[in-house]
């Protein structure tokens, strides 16, 4: 069982696999299944991935009216060709923006590591996907590459926002999807760390602080920022482009950021965005017209 | 190793909004529900630091709710938990506790009926994953993701190994397992997690045994 990312990047290229195939190999063992009862259970969480994004695509809204209807605008953008920086960029951003549309609108998704930060995973596959052309197994596989880095970070640091902040949740989620898409790319095991590596380095420090607690405001936007990371960290990797810092420092850093934040800036809605005017204002105008509702 | 499965981190498939807030909210009061064996007449349900912050807008008491009425974390009956549960006359109490807890995401669930209670903690880690660390007083750690027993007995030598002796005998693997009790010599939890589901027989087998008063089942 590899406990670091050192770990993992050595188990591959020594016995030259995939980051894929160590994790599927050790998920046979750990739950004593089949490669094909592992495969498809994973296949079934692609397909829960791929009905969210359609349904996010078709337009959604949350029952706080928050968040919503922001992927269509994408997508008809995107469609009108006059973007600046890339069709594939903005692709991933919308299907990010469209799962987590779902999620705040309590429709099901599938955690990737967490709610909150389930449309970085999901958004960045079905973007590559249409230059990389996989076959179904390699999408399913990508997935599991990204299970590998989160469940390092999981396991070493946290993936909880309450416990970590946003860097542990939208960030792992981009650092997971960087690393996938370098290996759905073509790259090696050590360039999936590189681009892992850089992507939360870019990520460290990111409150958790979602106004009137809701999964909306940031989180929506913090995903589509995340795909966009996970994108140009993985194209920086594949370019050859290395971490000064190791990937296992990196994920401890976050950890020790995380441990020193303050109570007000994870998930507690007491601090950052959430404590600003317009947030507070918004807190007020949910709850304050039928808490009846909730209570 | 808190998290042992790639599913722990792609997944679950789940009702949104948050993994920890919603579907472990979820899970925490399917096992405390799955612990009392029944369907509660009442509730009492009380949140501490996260959990007091954020429950309305995460839907956390919706969510553990609907765990209680033995929804799983993607059963879109979830969203109406609040008032499956009116209709189904079960009382349902929320407190927002002030005081700090050991984990910022920490529910307490006492629950029962005409028949007796059961008090119960539980904490959501990250992703969907939970731990309960408290029932009725024993502290524990149950991640609720594998089959498992818990057996009330006497604090008394031997008593662990004629439990572990009738699982062997029927081949049942143990994967994680641990002894608590309150005080030496009285009485005394035994937590097993094991890789099989157990059936009744075995129960029945394990409550037969001296020193032993209650045996329960919490199926994966």
């Amino acid at each position: 069982m590899f406990r670091n990312v050192a770990e993992l990047v050595e188990m591959a290229e020594s016995q030259n696999k995939k980051i894929s195939d160590i994790m599927i190999e050790q998920e046979m063992g750990v739950t004593n299944r089949s490669r094909e009862e592992v495969l498809g259970q994973m296949d079934k969480n692609l397909t829960v991935m791929e009905e969210a994004v359609e349904r996010g695509l078709k337009g959604v809204s949350s029952h706080s009216g928050l968040t919503g209807g922001d992927a269509v605008l994408l997508q008809k953008y995107i469609e009108k060709g006059n973007f600046l920086s890339g069709e594939i960029i903005l692709d991933a951003v919308s299907k990010a923006v469209a799962t987590n549309e779902v999620n705040a609108a309590m429709g099901t998704i599938c955690a990737t590591p967490t709610a909150g930060s389930a449309g970085v995973v999901p958004g960045t596959l079905f973007a590559v996907k249409r230059v990389l052309n996989p076959t179904r197994e390699q999408m399913v596989k990508f997935l599991f590459t990204s299970g590998a880095f989160g469940f390092v970070v999981a396991n070493n640091a946290s993936i909880s926002g309450a416990a970590g902040g946003c860097q542990a949740e939208v960030g792992s989620a981009s650092g997971m999807a960087a690393a996938a898409i370098v290996e759905m790319a073509g790259g090696t095991p050590s360039q999936c760390a590189e681009a892992m590596a850089i992507t939360l380095k870019n990520m460290l420090g990111l409150v958790c602080d979602p106004v009137a607690g809701l999964v909306e405001v940031p989180c929506v936007k913090r995903n589509a920022m995340g795909a966009s990371n996970a994108m140009i960290a993985a194209d920086m990797a594949l370019a050859g482009i290395k971490s000064r810092i190791p990937c296992d420092e990196v994920i401890d850093a976050m950890f020790k950021i995380g441990q020193r934040m303050p109570s007000a800036l994870r998930e507690t809605a007491e601090g950052g965005l959430a404590a600003t005017p317009t947030g507070r204002m918004l807190e007020a105008k949910i709850f304050g017209i039928a808490p009846a509702n909730r209570d | 190793m808190k998290y042992k499965s790639v599913f722990d981190i792609i997944g679950p498939v789940m009702i949104g909004p948050s993994s920890s807030h919603t579907a472990g909210a979820a899970r925490i009061g399917r096992v405390a529900r799955s612990l009392f064996g029944r369907e509660p007449k009442w509730a009492r349900i009380s949140f501490y630091e996260s959990f007091a912050k954020t429950y309305k807008g995460h839907g956390t008491d919706v969510a553990i709710v609907g765990g209680l009425l033995d929804f799983d974390t993607f059963d879109e009956r979830i969203i109406e938990a609040l008032n499956i549960a009116k209709e189904k006359g079960i009382s349902v109490t929320f407190i927002e506790e002030s005081a700090n807890a050991e984990h910022p995401n920490t529910a307490r669930i006492t629950i029962g009926d005409d028949q007796g209670e059961m008090e119960l903690v539980g904490i959501s880690i990250g992703g969907g994953k939970i731990e309960i660390t408290e029932l009725n007083g024993f502290h524990l750690r149950l991640s609720g993701h594998h089959p498992a027993i818990l057996v009330v007995h006497d604090d008394r030598h031997g008593a662990i190994a004629a439990v572990s002796n009738i699982l062997s005998g029927h081949e049942i693997n143990i994967g994680h397992m641990e002894v608590s009790r309150k005080e030496k010599g009285k009485m005394a939890l035994m937590t097993i997690e094991v890789d099989q589901n157990i059936s009744e027989e075995i129960l029945e087998e394990i409550r037969r045994l001296p020193n032993i008063t209650q045996v329960a089942r919490v199926v994966d």
